[in-house]
């Protein structure tokens, strides 16, 4: 008895939690033009209609090129970070650990008014530079965890053996850590990337007016009207922000397998 | 190939002193070991030797050379990890090949040197595989392979052994031995391990607390500890605290209380003077327990009770009272083990004690 409620219980929570974004998935290949029940039609119409919507092909472009960028440099900070506090004695390196994990934790309204409120104090204007900032203060936390972790892992003696191999510091990171190091770079990279791709809440208060990402374009059909055409938009973005990651992962999962 | 030789060499660390200030010369093609507990200083010792930690003072030279201010990868050295540190993305011929790469020799030499050192170390057929598909055993002797393959002045061995089991250790110690007198390179070995460390060294570095306790080799260091950390480190032995009744050029008398008044011979008591403390060692092997109702012979004789038997196979290790001592004998068995609380005779030869000074 005890068993089969569990499994009952699980399916209910399972359901609860994907059925809404089923119905979304179904209802964007629903023919009938009010995004309803029951389901009329199968049809690609809404898609097509996503295609030449010209504001959203804007905002998802811009999203892209956000979320790209945002992965980048994310990385790149991550990475330096990572090393430095991994591999060397920094003088207050949990304080600074504390620090960069901290975005996580504090709410991200907390963040979006507090980093609005310094720009104001610095008599900034919004830009996509400054939103571009604000992406990357929230996603660098995910790329210093995912790194740490496989950092701490890669034993030194790796690298010490390559130099006194001949390599220097240098050719030893490259040759040795960093392609040991490569999963984790690659992960914390999708993960800042998605982050980017589907934050809402940061990016309402700090974009600029006149430039949409995806969620924010969504936001702003949803307040006129609710057309199908949402939830096409809705199907692109879970496959986006799902599918990449899997496939990241096993990319990642492949590399690891041959090192392990 | 090269000589080693450190001068005054130190490290302090914030707070406490890794290793005092030693001196020590490991000459060309020899075989050194650094032996002690944990903590000694042995492997930061190696590791500044190694150029991957600096020396708070003294000056490190490999052959004429002072290599205080030479980053590591420029001191033409062979080190073999304790984990042997194989790098796990790479295959095992590019792991060989990997220091080569850096001393610019031709593709066709570096397929030749691989064959042939993959050949020394009897794993000529792994080249295609990646560490993780090796055992311990093969990857201890990739890492060796990948050491020497380079020809470096100094081969530098930090626990080689201690990750593999106790078969495997053996025959890994044999075969290790056999490849650095076949290639006579001078090599440096770290272990707290002191079976390997007796077997396989020329000379023998005994370390404790950051200091050199003694430098000798294997059989000098075992048979004439110079200090009771050696004494009981190296093997199981028994020190007493004795009164040096007597000395003269040739012996020096102690009395060792239950154990009766021993005449060490001179050498075996160096630095004793009449009158004074001193400490009596016996190693545990030189202790034989006899019947109590044996005839005596000519070696010294106390009447014992056995207390605990510890079989082990072809020896026992005993633990007998004799009045308030406990002493500890190591023995082969002959006939039988003798059995706990039986009464037996110990039987010593002077000549196998050793007499140190009470501060020692």
């Amino acid at each position: 008895m005890g068993w089969s409620v569990i499994r009952a219980w699980t399916a209910a929570v399972y359901l609860f939690m994907f059925l809404p974004v089923a119905v979304v998935v179904l209802l964007s290949f629903n023919s009938n033009q009010f995004g309803s029940f029951p389901v009329t039609g199968f049809s690609f119409r809404w898609f097509i209609e996503l295609w030449e919507n010209e504001a959203i092909l804007r905002a998802f472009k811009t999203s892209m090129i956000l979320g790209a960028l945002t992965a980048l440099i994310s990385t790149f900070l991550g990475v330096l970070a990572s090393l430095a506090l991994v591999r060397y004695k920094v003088p207050g390196r949990d304080f600074i650990s504390t620090l960069l994990i901290a975005p996580v934790l504090v709410p991200e309204v907390v963040l979006a008014v507090a980093l609005l409120l310094f720009l104001n104090f610095l008599s900034l204007h919004k830009s996509f530079f400054l939103l571009l900032l604000g992406h990357v203060i929230f996603t660098l936390p995910f790329v210093v965890l995912v790194v740490q972790a496989r950092l701490v892992s890669i034993r030194r003696d790796y690298e010490e053996a390559a130099m006194s191999l001949g390599a220097n510091p240098i050719q030893a990171f490259l040759t040795i850590t960093l392609p040991l190091l490569a999963p984790a770079i690659f992960a914390g990279m999708l993960f800042a990337f998605t982050i980017s791709f589907d934050d809402i809440t940061g990016t309402l208060f700090w974009k600029p007016g006149g430039i949409e990402t995806v969620p924010t374009q969504i936001f702003s059909m949803l307040r006129n009207s609710i057309s199908p055409e949402i939830n096409a938009l809705g199907s692109v973005m879970i496959i986006l922000t799902v599918g990449l990651p899997l496939i990241g992962l096993g990319i990642a999962r492949r590399i690891a397998a041959k090192q392990a | 190939m090269s000589s080693v030789s450190l001068r005054n060499v130190a490290k302090r660390f914030a707070g406490f002193t890794a290793v005092h200030p030693l001196v020590l010369d490991i000459p060309e093609g020899s075989f050194v070991t650094l032996l002690g507990p944990s903590g000694c200083g042995k492997t930061t010792t190696l590791r500044m030797i190694a150029g991957l930690l600096d020396p708070s003072e003294g000056e490190i030279s490999i052959g004429d050379q002072l290599v205080n201010n030479i980053p590591i990868h420029k001191r033409n050295l062979g080190i073999v990890f304790q984990n042997y540190a194989l790098f796990p993305h790479k295959t095992i011929y590019e792991n060989i090949a990997f220091g080569l790469k850096y001393r610019k020799v031709p593709a066709a030499e570096v397929e030749r040197r691989v064959k042939d050192v993959l050949d020394l170390v009897q794993l000529p057929d792994l080249g295609d595989r990646y560490p993780n598909q090796l055992s311990g055993g093969q990857q201890q002797r990739i890492a060796l392979a990948r050491s020497i393959v380079i020809n470096p002045d100094v081969l530098l061995l930090d626990e080689p052994l201690s990750a593999l089991d106790a078969n495997l250790r053996e025959d890994m110690r044999i075969e290790l031995k056999r490849i650095q007198e076949k290639i006579g390179i001078t090599t440096i070995f770290v272990t707290h391990d002191q079976s390997e460390a007796l077997a396989m060294s020329d000379k023998l570095v005994v370390m404790s607390g950051g200091r050199i306790e003694q430098v000798g080799a294997p059989k000098d260091v075992y048979d004439n500890p110079r200090s009771t950390f050696v004494a009981d480190f190296l093997g199981s032995s028994n020190i007493l605290s004795v009164r040096c009744e007597d000395a003269d050029e040739k012996r020096v008398l102690v009395n060792a209380g239950r154990l009766g008044a021993v005449s060490v011979p001179r050498e075996k008591a160096t630095d004793i003077g009449v009158d004074t403390s001193a400490k009596l060692v016996i190693r545990a092997e030189k202790l034989c327990l006899v019947p109590a109702d044996a005839a005596p012979d000519q070696r010294m004789s106390v009447e014992a009770v056995v207390e605990t038997v510890d079989y082990q196979g072809q020896a026992v290790r005993y633990f007998v009272r004799v009045g308030d001592l406990q002493l500890q004998a190591l023995n082969m068995i002959e006939d039988r083990p003798f059995n706990e609380g039986e009464a037996v005779s110990i039987r010593f030869r002077p000549q196998d004690c050793v007499v140190l000074r009470e501060d020692s």
